[in-house]
């Protein structure tokens, strides 16, 4: 390519974190940023997970200390943050399935299959809260 | 194979990988979701709740394949979208790129190391 042609393209790139901050999503757009929040969440969770599946296969003794860590309250947060990005990407998942078969593309229900994900989700991740830290 | 490389029907663009890793990233979220539902039907039948019970369930081979296999499909499931958030935000240098995405297979190997480990010392 000539030095020409390249000194007059302009390069953009992504908006920056600034500018994401005071752009209004709407709700469709809110249950898809948290889609990938909630996969790249479970990702960087993934050696947490295998860690807790070890304790609790390996042997009575390590299922025994898997209990004990369990009931510790700061990981009991991350299994329920583990839980929240479950069942919102699980939920937001099958919005994205029934989408890709062409079911509710236009924007009025794209709104309404965001809310009955949140209406999911939301509920789901407070009862398994409230059964994490004892409530029942 | 038919001549792609001539003619109306020739292949004019891409490597399509596109497209396979499209569809990959759907069949392996089906199999996760019916991995999701065998798990919470032992669940709801108490087989989790006792290390007898819950070792049980994974003495059974076709239980420790099911988890393999629902471990792979997630690994490669997340790869394709990690590698969709690099591609969508680490636009400053395609170097830097390489790296995440180097990192995130690295860290996708390892994972599944541990979890054919704990799958099959059972």
């Amino acid at each position: 390519m000539s030095e020409a042609v390249k000194k007059n393209r302009r390069k953009y790139g992504v908006m920056s974190f600034a500018q994401t901050v005071h752009y209004r999503l709407p709700l469709a757009g809110i249950v898809s940023i948290l889609h990938r929040i909630s996969g790249m969440l479970m990702f960087l969770l993934l050696p947490f997970v295998l860690y807790l599946m070890d304790k609790s296969l390996t042997s009575e003794i390590s299922f025994e200390y898997f209990k004990g860590y369990v009931s510790h309250p700061l990981v009991k947060l991350a299994i329920l943050g583990l839980v929240w990005a479950y069942l919102h990407h699980f939920s937001a998942g099958i919005r994205h399935l029934l989408m890709d078969l062409h079911m509710g593309l236009d924007k009025d229900s794209g709104r309404k299959s965001s809310v009955a994900v949140f209406a999911v989700s939301l509920p789901l991740t407070l009862l398994v809260a409230l059964k994490l830290f004892g409530a029942f | 194979m038919a001549n792609n490389h001539i003619g109306p029907k020739r292949l004019v663009v891409g490597a399509h990988y596109g497209m396979r890793d499209w569809l990959a990233q759907r069949i392996t979220a089906v199999v996760m979701a019916l991995y999701t539902v065998i798990l919470l039907l032992a669940f709801l039948t108490g087989n989790t709740s006792s290390y007898e019970t819950w070792a049980g369930l994974f003495s059974n081979q076709w239980f420790k394949i099911a988890t393999f296999v629902t471990f792979l499909s997630l690994f490669y499931h997340a790869w394709v979208g990690m590698r969709d958030v690099w591609m969508d935000y680490v636009t400053v240098s395609v170097g830097l790129r390489l790296v995440f995405q180097v990192a995130t297979i690295l860290w996708l190997i390892g994972c599944a190391g541990w979890a054919a480990q704990i799958i099959w010392r059972m």
